[in-house]
Order: C-alpha cells, then structure tokens, then sequence
C-alpha cells in the first residue's frame, strides 16, 4: 500500500539550533532516508524550503491569482514528504514513528488513491 | 482426532467458552464434565470442516481488506479465533477516533444490530450508522491490518482494546446520563466481548484482570438498585442479591491476573480490590486494609486524582475518618477534581461522619450540582436532607 508520509513541524525551530545541533539533526534525516531505502519502502522524499519561500495560486476565468506564501497560516508547516509503500498502516505508523521530525511536529500519513487503470 | 494435542485443547478451551455463554443463562447440567467433553468432540468435528472452509477463506482475505471487513458481520459464532482476535484490534486501532471504535467493535466483533447500538449507545440509528460506514471505510482504505499487533506493539494496542471494552462495560453499568442506573444488557455485551479476548489471550494477564473486574461490578448489579429506581450503596446492599456465580467465575480469574506477570496490571489490581469486597458476607466483615493497600499498588500503576480518591475512602473505612479526609482535603487542594461530583460527595460523608453537618451539607449541594446521573442525585439530595435537618 502507498501512503504519502507528510512532515510537519514548527519551521522556526531550525534557525534556533547551533550549526552543531543542525549537523546532528541532518545526519539523522540522512540516517532515516538511508534506512528507508535499504528496507525498500520509500523510493522518493523531498525536504522542502520554508513557506517563506512559498507561492499559493488560484485561478479564476483562466488567469492565474498568484499570492505570496503557503495556502494557510498554521502553527506547524509542511516541511517535507516521503512516498512510501509499505504492507499496510501499522507498517506506515512504524516509519512515521522513526521519523526525525516526529519527536517535536507530527506525521500525517495519507494513504494514496490508486487508480488502477491509470497510464 | 489423530492425536493433535492443539487441537483437543483448543477444542475443550470453546467447549468452556460456550459453557461460560451458555451455562449462566441456560443452568448448569446435571453432568457438567461429560456436556464439556462432548462439546468438546463436537466443536473439535466442526473445526476441522471449518479449517477446509478457512482455507477457500485466506483466498478471499488475500484480495483485499474491504472483503473481509465487509463478510464478518453475523458470522461470529462461526469465525476461527485468529480471525476474530485480529478484527478486535482492527476495530480498537487508534487510527479510528474513539467514537468510531466503541459502535464498530458492537458491531464487528458483538455482532448486534444497528438497532441494537443505537438503543445502547443513546445515539440516533442514522448516527451510528453513519459513523459505521466511516469507520469502516477508514479501515480499508488506510490500510488497518485485520491482524494481531507485532509483539513490540501488543502492550499499548491491548490497552487501547481493554479501554473500548471497559468504557462500553461503564456505558452499561454506570450510565452518564437518564433515568436508569444500570443497562444490564450493554454491560453483558461488554463481559461477552471481554471474555472472547480473554479467551483469545489467555496468557496475557490484563483481559483477565478486565474480565474478573467486570464480572465482580456486574454481580452488584441486581443489589445496587433499590424497589424506586435509588442508588444502593455498597455497605447498604443486600448481599444475597449478588450473583455468587458471577463472582466464583471471577475470583479465579483474579489470582491468575495477579500472578501471571511480575508486577501487577491496573485491572488485575481493581479486580483484585472488588474481589476483597465480593468475599465479606458482611459490610463489618470488609478487609479494608487489603483495600487500602491494594489501591496503594494501584495508585503507583495508575496515578490518576479518582484513584488517588478511593484510595482516600479506602483509608479512611481501614483507619478512621480524620485519616481518610486529610488525604481528601489534599486533593482538593491539588484542585484536580473539583468537577468531579464523587469527590465533593466522599468529602461530605466523611464530614458528615465527623458530625460537621453544616459543612457536609455544602459538599453535598456541591456533589449534587455536579451529579447527572438520576438514582446518584436522589442519593445525594437524601443525604443533602439529612444534614440539614
């Protein structure tokens, strides 16, 4: 089964960590991403940059509404994602629980819709 | 049979079970070790045509979650135990919110009605429908195994089921809200389910511990009402109005609880402190320091004000009044438990039992303000009278 492991967390976090702290914390996001891989249930996973850097489009009448900023203003923001297919959600909450970020933010876990006659 | 000790044991184990369901209501018969042997032989035939049929079965559950949550209903009496232990932790996963677990394991696992739940739970038909379809859409679309945890994750999930099975136990024995103190269907729904993981699990101590609890609490049931519909205290009950079979099903089932794992559990603990009560005859004849230590035990394992409070009145029973409300008045100095309605109400009885009406008197209203459940309001609007005459 897939699932969309979503990362959430407190962005401001980051800049409050000393260069060493940040080290550390890096080496166990690579740590967690090198495991995943090795057992086979992730093949794809992304950190993304704050939502500072984010853009929010709408579109109306066929022209694009471009804002600055992510879709909405929430305490904990999406900081990354993995793409994982595991046996099923008890297997999924396992990784969830793995997870860096999971300590201090929280991991949705969205199951994926498949379609089975999709090219 | 061709020897298969499993499967002669596990034979004899259903024969108990069905004994367990049926002997309460039906009377023991007359030869209780021949009926569990032939049960036994009967059940041991049927399971072996049931192991060919599993076998077309496993086919069906290998293509998917949604055919297997969806063919269960009503055939409960019928599924293999694997299969039956493994939807009870599907149906408590706390991927479901709690409000989804309680009606989907009556409904999976209890196999009652829509109907049924809706009249237990208090809540419109359309509503627990509704709440069904969701849960167990959730289920199969986000992947919930139908299948016993992985070791590691067995303590926390067990808990979670324990904890659907005793609040559907509570909804029965102690209902928050209306007229009837008791619903001694729900509540027999709870021990049937409860017996099924017990069964399930019979070498894990805390479903026996859940078990012997309700059983004791339940055997209470037919004293604790009084002929208007009033609350009957434990100490005013008429004994001979507990159901002694209830109770010498559980007693055992409490040493086992107790001594199946190093340290005692919270269930083993409370069973172990209703059994204390279910042995005096007489209200005098109560070991209350056993109480009073065994709510120590189970104050270390289960830290929580309510606790901390029946250990308070525990005390105060084994040592005297004085005792009992210093360690009451230390709660509410905490302030934990200020809206809980049993709290001002232990306050007032040991006050009242120190003479201090007038300050009884206020605890009292201050229970009854808090108090929803009809026959405990009456109770304490009687006591609330008392004092102040």
């Amino acid at each position: 089964m897939r699932y969309m492991l979503l990362i959430y967390g407190d962005e401001s976090g980051w800049g409050n960590l000393s260069e060493a702290e940040q080290q550390a914390q890096m080496a166990k996001w690579f740590s967690y991403t090198e495991e995943m891989q090795k057992a086979g249930v992730s093949t794809q996973g992304d950190a993304l940059q704050s939502t500072a850097t984010a853009t929010s489009v709408r579109s109306k009448n066929g022209e694009p509404i471009v804002t600055d900023g992510p879709f909405a203003e929430t305490k904990e923001q999406l900081g990354g994602y993995y793409l994982l297919d595991v046996a099923d959600l008890d297997e999924a909450i396992k990784w969830a629980n793995k997870c860096p970020a999971a300590p201090t933010g929280t991991i949705e876990l969205r199951p994926i819709q498949e379609f089975p006659d999709a090219p | 049979m061709g020897g298969d000790v499993d499967r002669a044991e596990e034979a004899v184990q259903d024969a108990y079970a069905v004994a367990l369901d049926r002997w309460p209501r039906d009377g023991v018969p007359s030869t209780p070790a021949a009926w569990i042997l032939t049960t036994a032989k009967r059940r041991a035939i049927d399971r072996l045509r049931r192991e060919a049929a599993l076998r077309d079965r496993q086919a069906l559950l290998a293509r998917g979650l949604e055919e297997a949550v969806r063919d269960l209903p009503g055939e409960d009496e019928e599924m293999i135990p694997d299969e039956r232990l493994g939807l009870v932790f599907a149906c408590c996963h706390p991927a479901l919110a709690l409000e989804a677990q309680v009606p989907l394991t009556l409904r999976l696992v209890g196999g009652l009605t829509v109907q049924e739940i809706a009249r237990a739970l208090l809540l419109p038909e359309a509503t627990v429908a509704q709440r069904l379809v969701r849960a167990k859409r959730k289920v199969r679309v986000s992947g919930i195994p139908i299948a016993e945890p992985a070791p590691d994750a067995l303590p926390a999930r067990l808990d979670a089921v324990l904890a659907v099975l005793y609040l559907i136990f509570n909804e029965g024995y102690s209902a928050t809200a209306g007229d009837e103190l008791v619903r001694d269907d729900l509540a027999a729904e709870a021990i049937r389910l409860a017996r099924i993981v017990h069964l399930l699990l019979p070498d894990e101590p805390e479903p026996a511990g859940l078990l012997a609890l309700m059983l004791l609490q339940h055997s209470r049931r037919a004293a604790r009402v009084g002929a208007a519909g009033e609350l009957v205290l434990l100490e005013a009950q008429d004994r001979s109005r507990w159901d002694r079979a209830a109770i010498a099903q559980a007693l055992p089932l409490v040493d086992r609880a107790l001594t199946q794992s190093a340290s005692a559990g919270p269930y083993a603990l409370q069973a172990a402190i209703a059994a204390v009560h279910a042995r005096a005859e007489r209200p005098e004849d109560t070991e209350w320091r056993e109480i009073a230590l065994l709510y120590g035990a189970l104050v270390r394992v289960l830290p929580s004000p309510v606790v901390a409070l029946n250990r308070a009145v525990a005390v105060a029973m084994a040592s005297g009044p004085s005792v009992g409300l210093a360690l009451v008045d230390e709660l509410v100095a905490r302030g934990e438990l200020d809206d809980y309605h049993l709290l001002h109400a232990a306050r007032a009885d040991l006050l009242r039992r120190h003479g201090r009406r007038e300050e009884a008197a206020a605890a009292y209203q201050r229970a009854l303000e808090l108090a929803t459940n009809e026959p405990e309001r009456r109770f304490l609007a009687a006591r609330l009278d008392e004092c102040r005459a």
